[in-house]
């Protein structure tokens, strides 16, 4: 069992739990993620390790509730319980070489993106962030972004904080600018990273995207995690999650992620039932006058 | 003794193939005691059993046969616990036709002895009552660390823990078991009997921990580091094979690893009671032809499919999978296409799986196996119209720890160099399992488990 030591709402279904695990955090490093099950009979899921604190013990996740399980995550205060923690797993990313570095991430990828770019400012490199969401009330991890970007632009879909419009519009603008860069991170949701990587592209700077594919061990057992990584087929789970974002097969990695759209409907639905179902007896059992 | 002449083995309550082919339950329902002693009145005793020869641990069988005829069970059930820490795993899922009971004495005239059904028998009976833990020996204060729970990892824990040893088992995913719990279904395997064999070697002092990635969380260094004196790997054969073929990613297509750990594991058969769901359509085709093949197709016909067929290159004799295995399958009522090997997976445009070409094949002359080599027939091409595809080609070594573990010698296709006992290149650390052998039967694991404690305790003792 693992303790939730903290418990943060980021933005309106985003929340970030500092979990109590020792040993994940004495091994974590930038890039690597974890998986986790609620209780007996939940599913496995992967998310990003956002922060670590080997001396503290503990590893930091930030999930967004969209399905069932993460909808239940949600649920959990300061204080509960998880069953399974499992990790640090995949590959941690390196970079030995860089002086200057841009970090792309929309919506939860920023969360991912942190990490990468934290290790990359103490090693002295120049950081260069971008970061978005779709409201100003979405956005996560701006504080802690600007103490590790030595450049920050923060950008929204509907204009209502800093730049109106996506991170990839500032990215284009960028390189059109002619600012160079050793490597570009993109994170976020599958669309972005494609559309990054398509900008980055005629100018070859290397693009590092992180996969969140759907995945079962963590441990390259299933396989159920493969994407096409130019000719190859690679384990997002052991041979990444990060890869080079203008050799992943961007198309195929989306119809994958909704294999399981119909299941993921009924098992939210039946979530919601019985969580309504609960709301409905404590309603009845309050006083009358405040249901109305 | 009285001497049954029966040429045939007493037969074993079974559940019907049309009302198996829809349930989890297990197959086979077990022999009753009338039956047991029934069978056991089979065996000639013979002075110079071949049966023994034929067993990968050794277990005593004429003994604990001799005992079940006089029905005193107890006596059996510890005869084989001598030699084998699984029984009631090994009475299910062993190939018993091609070890013990192929050297059977009563075999050359009919049907040799019911061996593997009898060890079930005194395991279960055993279990019915309540197994009891054996007097231990004094601690040595030595640990020992088991990375893996499967069958070689358990029997490896469970002897080092009756010598006194202090051992713990680390376990990848959150249930202990290995194989036995993500890969052998329900309904070959309860999982309540891996679930109290597990119990058993915990009851020895075994300590088990879960959700331990090895290579990732802890290498065998911090191992060594942590006061642990020497290392099993009994990590298994957990790397799927695909073929390599166009298609092979579409929404639809499992490995067979994939396919049964989120039915057997992660109890997809019981979504939305449970949150892992799987997709399994109405026209299934699993590709390959040993026992995970025929699980796979199994499993799938029990999670609703309409049709299911095993695609196999070769053809029916060359098959891998056990013969009780195939005969319970063709029962159910799976179909097998053999001689076709499938070429392209084809999927509509939202990427699901609508399809698969195949080709015919026949055979030449025998190839490095033995067995005769599939050619193509030209221009034999035709497509199956499927909608889910497993695949159940094999397996290969897992490289999690082994990239992360410094000074392992591994064969040229990858998998842990040990020698006979075990011993790998690297002082203080053994393997043994499908990890060393690459996927073979549970009782050869559970055979190089046993050298490999017998082995370590000799280092151990001499280390002092």
């Amino acid at each position: 069992m693992f303790k939730i030591l903290e418990k943060r709402d980021l933005a309106p279904s985003i929340k970030l739990f500092v979990m109590d695990a020792p040993l994940v955090a004495k091994k974590a490093r930038p890039g690597q993620f974890v998986i986790l099950r609620i209780k007996e009979g939940g599913e496995r899921i992967p998310l990003t390790i956002a922060d670590y604190d080997a001396e503290k013990g503990t590893v930091t996740v930030v999930f967004q509730e969209v399905g069932k399980t993460t909808r239940e995550l949600g649920t959990l205060k300061a204080g509960d319980f998880i069953q399974d923690f499992v990790g640090p797993l995949g590959v941690p990313v390196e970079f030995p070489h860089h002086k200057k570095v841009l970090g792309v991430g929309g919506g939860l990828g920023v969360a991912p993106l942190y990490p990468k770019l934290k290790m990359l400012h103490e090693q002295g490199v120049e950081v260069v962030s971008i970061i978005g969401a779709k409201t100003a009330d979405m956005l996560i991890f701006e504080d802690e972004m600007k103490a590790v970007s030595d450049r920050l632009y923060v950008c929204t879909d509907d204009g209502s904080k800093g730049r109106h419009g996506f991170v990839t519009v500032v990215l284009k603008e960028l390189l059109e600018q002619g600012e160079k860069f050793d490597e570009i991170i993109i994170i976020g949701p599958p669309i972005l990273m494609k559309i990054g990587a398509e900008i980055t592209r005629p100018y070859g700077i290397p693009t590092m995207v992180s996969l969140n594919p759907i995945m079962v061990d963590g441990t390259g057992m299933c396989g159920g995690c493969r994407v096409s990584v130019g000719e190859e087929i690679k384990f997002a789970c052991v041979d990444g999650p990060a890869f080079d974002g203008h050799k992943v097969d961007f198309d195929e990695l989306m119809k994958r992620l909704a294999t399981y759209r119909d299941e993921e409907k009924i098992s939210l639905e039946r979530f919601h039932g019985s969580h309504e179902c609960k709301l409905t007896e404590q309603i009845k059992g309050a006083d009358s006058d405040a249901v109305k | 003794m009285p001497l049954n002449k029966s040429k045939k083995k007493t037969p074993m309550p079974a559940q019907k193939p049309e009302v198996r082919r829809r349930n989890f339950n297990e197959v086979a329902l077990g022999y009753t005691e009338e039956d047991a002693v029934n069978e056991a009145q089979r065996c000639l005793q013979c002075k110079k059993p071949g049966c023994i020869q034929g067993c990968p641990v050794q277990v005593q069988i004429p003994q604990f046969i001799k005992r079940i005829a006089e029905r005193d069970f107890d006596g059996a059930i510890k005869v084989i616990k001598e030699t084998n820490s699984l029984p009631a795993v090994c009475g299910r899922v062993c190939p018993q036709e091609e070890q013990c009971e192929q050297r059977c004495v009563v075999g050359k005239m009919g049907e040799p002895v019911g061996i593997g059904r009898l060890e079930r028998f005194a395991a279960d009976w055993e279990r019915a009552k309540g197994v009891q833990v054996p007097d231990l020996p004094a601690k040595l204060s030595k640990k020992v660390a088991i990375i893996g729970s499967g069958p070689a990892s358990l029997t490896c824990a469970g002897d080092l823990a009756k010598l006194g040893y202090d051992v713990t088992v680390f376990e990848a995913f959150h249930k202990p078991g290995g194989v036995l719990v993500y890969g052998i279904p329900e309904f070959r395997l309860p999982k309540a009997i891996v679930q109290e064999e597990v119990e058993f070697i915990k009851k020895l002092g075994v300590e088990v921990r879960t959700d331990m990635v090895m290579g990732k969380v802890l290498t065998v260094d911090d191992l060594f580091d942590m006061g642990y004196e020497a290392v099993f790997i009994g990590t298994g054969a957990g790397l799927p094979k695909f073929m390599g073929i166009p298609g092979e990613n579409y929404l639809g297509v499992y490995s067979a690893n994939e396919f049964l750990t989120r039915i057997n594991l992660m109890k997809a058969y019981s979504f939305p009671e449970t949150d892992t769901p799987i997709k399994v359509g109405k026209k299934v085709a699993v590709v390959g032809g040993g026992n995970v093949a025929m699980d796979s197709a199994r499993s799938a016909l029990r999670m609703g499919a309409d049709e299911v067929h095993i695609v196999y290159r070769r053809s029916e004799e060359e098959m891998p999978a056990r013969q009780e295995e195939f005969e319970n399958a063709r029962e159910e009522g799976i179909i097998f296409d053999f001689l076709t090997n499938p070429v392209q997976i084809i999927g509509d445009e939202k990427g699901w799986v609508k399809g698969m070409e195949c080709i015919r094949m026949e055979l030449a002359e025998p190839d490095a196996s033995g067995r005769r080599r599939p050619v193509p027939v030209k221009g034999s091409e035709f497509t199956m119209d499927v909608d889910t595809v497993v695949i159940a080609i094999g397996t290969g070594p897992n490289p999690l720890l082994i990239k992360a573990t410094e000074g392992l010698e591994l064969t040229k296709h990858g998998y842990i160099a040990a020698d006979e006992n075990g011993k790998t290149s690297r002082e203080g650390v053994w393997a043994g399992g499908d990890i060393v052998t690459g996927a073979a039967t549970v009782i050869l694991a559970m055979g190089a488990g046993k050298k490999a404690a017998k082995s370590i305790h000799e280092y151990l003792q001499s280390k002092k």
